[in-house]
């Protein structure tokens, strides 16, 4: 302290001796050269701190579905997890980033823009890590829709085709202008600022799809058509998930200004805060209600559903209307979770209903008036046909990707490794050694 | 020599053994089980599907005391773990043949 005392008092006593300096013109404009490289450069690192958060989110997707299933499977969820967030980073790179935002269509693959060097390029380098890390986001929602039955090898070939081909389709019919592309529903004004559709919706369905090739694990549904619940094996690790991702989120949704822009990252991030916390009340009470305990993993998924819907409108709704969309999706996902169930679609973690059913309604909230901020609310026809054309085309190509896997390499594990677990015949190491796992319960 | 063995909530183990030390009866094993009696278990809900959970978690205390003191560690016992509900367990007296202490060769109620 007392150096910066004496510092301060010497540049106190230089001070008086200064003469005043008129600033020439080369001067001012060397100025104003570095505030514009400044305020540039903020952008840049405000995109690549986001982009840093949303990577986190796959440790919290990582936990969240190892939590939500058996003990048996947990090393094959976390192998998931890691793999389809390095087959992204490289699939992206190489052929995602091309398809998404290139305006020429033979750039697809290894765009030149992706290997550039300079100043210029260094804003291309923080746009790409965050678009790399959102379609890692879209393949690893995938995953714990397919849990506990589906062989590693089928995971892998998916991760590769949603990540470098399906979700790129997809952003860039709406987002493909942010670079060098354009893209259809984005002429149209659809609305999806951060990704309800482009990312939840498009893992969501792709997941609806995986769900219903693989069929429901063994021990779901009893011979006469009733239903068995199978308890993951881990709530805190799986309300630990939840906490990660509601971080990451301040990410996925504020950092999707990829600018300053006046400071609007602030509003957006107590619109995502806001939406989050409804779903997760609202989910508590509807689950107390229809149940009669508060259901921690509806709890969990609803707080997830918020987060979700809001990622849509969260620039253009009103702190209220954040509110209301998140309290909705709060309702939807409960009773979402409960008619997939009943319809024999087994979503051992909620995936469908979370990105799915409540990406689609945060997209169409963005066309509700009172929700947003006047003038900003998206033409209704077009918010429904973005989510229509998103759904058709993410889930009838992943149906035939899965399909295709199926009759190939072949889906889901044999019926004896699905009963003894996918962790020691899939990866060769239990999660948890010297620890007796095999509980007395027969669907353990 | 007796054998005690009780089936008791998980719940009750600290009161119990406090007060078994309380009445001069030292030493016990602590195992933790699952089973089910008469109730057969008990049903919950998971993400509004019920489940039933077959084989309830439980402990099983041992207490080997002499012939003289088994009344007192029964009444004990159920005194402690009593609270009236389903499920408060039961109480086993198996008789003892035989008892060394491994160290010092002592046997019958001086090894205990």
């Amino acid at each position: 302290m007392d150096r910066w005392k004496r510092i301060g008092s010497v540049l106190a006593g230089l001070a008086v001796f200064a003469v005043p300096i008129s600033v020439g013109a080369q001067e001012e404009a060397d100025i104003a050269t570095r505030v514009g490289d400044l305020a540039k450069h903020l952008d840049w690192i405000w995109t690549c701190i986001a982009a840093f958060l949303v990577f986190f989110m796959q440790a919290g997707f990582a936990l969240l579905e190892s939590g939500f299933t058996r003990a048996k499977n947990a090393v094959n969820i976390m192998m998931k997890n890691v793999a389809d967030l390095a087959i992204g980073s490289i699939g992206f790179w190489a052929i995602g980033f091309g398809l998404m935002f290139s305006g020429d269509v033979y750039e697809f693959f290894v765009n030149p823009d992706v290997n550039a060097y300079g100043e210029e390029a260094n804003w291309m380098y923080s746009f790409l890590i965050f678009q790399t890390v959102f379609a890692a986001t879209a393949a690893t929602i995938v995953s714990g829709a397919v849990a506990e039955r589906t062989k590693f090898g089928a995971y892998l070939v998916f991760s590769v085709v949603i990540t470098a081909v399906i979700y790129p389709i997809q952003g860039a019919w709406s987002w493909g202008g942010l670079w060098h592309g354009g893209g259809w529903l984005e002429n149209l004004g659809f609305i999806d600022f951060a990704g309800s559709t482009v990312v939840h919706s498009v893992g969501g369905w792709a997941a609806l799809a995986g769900a219903i090739v693989l069929g429901p694990r063994r021990g779901k549904y009893n011979a006469d058509g009733s239903m068995n619940a199978i308890v993951g094996h881990s709530m805190p690790m799986a309300a630990l998930g939840v906490f990660i991702l509601w971080l990451g989120w301040f990410g996925f949704n504020p950092g999707s200004t990829t600018s300053m822009d006046g400071g609007n990252f602030a509003r957006i991030a107590v619109a995502t805060n806001l939406s989050a916390a409804a779903g997760a009340l609202i989910a508590m009470f509807v689950s107390w209600g229809k149940f009669g305990k508060p259901d921690i993993s509806m709890t969990l998924n609803g707080a997830l559903a918020g987060l979700v819907a809001i990622t849509a409108g969260c620039y253009t709704m009103t702190p209220l209307g954040s509110i209301l969309t998140g309290g909705v999706a709060g309702v939807l996902v409960v009773f979402s979770v409960l008619f997939f169930d009943k319809i024999r679609i087994d979503d051992p973690v909620g995936a469908i209903s979370v990105h799915g059913v409540c990406g689609a309604w945060g997209t169409l909230a963005c066309a509700i008036p009172f929700l947003c901020i006047p003038g900003e609310a998206g033409n209704f026809v077009t918010q429904i046909t973005g989510i229509g054309a998103v759904f058709a085309c993410t889930f009838i190509f992943s149906l035939i990707m899965f399909f295709g896997i199926k009759v190939t390499i072949g889906l889901r594990v044999s019926e004896e490794e699905e009963d003894a677990g996918l962790d020691i015949l899939e990866h060769g190491v239990p999660a948890y050694a010297n620890f007796v796992i095999t509980t007395t319960d027969h669907r353990m | 020599m007796q054998k005690i063995e009780a089936y008791l909530r998980p719940a009750v183990l600290e009161k119990v053994h406090d007060a078994l030390a309380e009445v001069g009866i030292i030493g016990m094993s602590v195992v933790e089980v699952r089973g089910f009696g008469r109730q057969r278990g008990h049903r919950e809900v998971y993400r509004g599907a019920e489940y039933r959970v077959d084989f309830v978690p439980k402990i099983k205390i041992e207490v080997i005391v002499k012939d003289s003191d088994a009344d007192t560690a029964k009444d004990t016992i159920i005194a402690t773990a009593k609270t009236g509900e389903v499920g408060d367990g039961k109480i086993f007296v198996i008789p003892v043949s035989e008892a060394v202490r491994i160290r010092t060769g002592e046997q019958g109620d001086d090894a205990l």
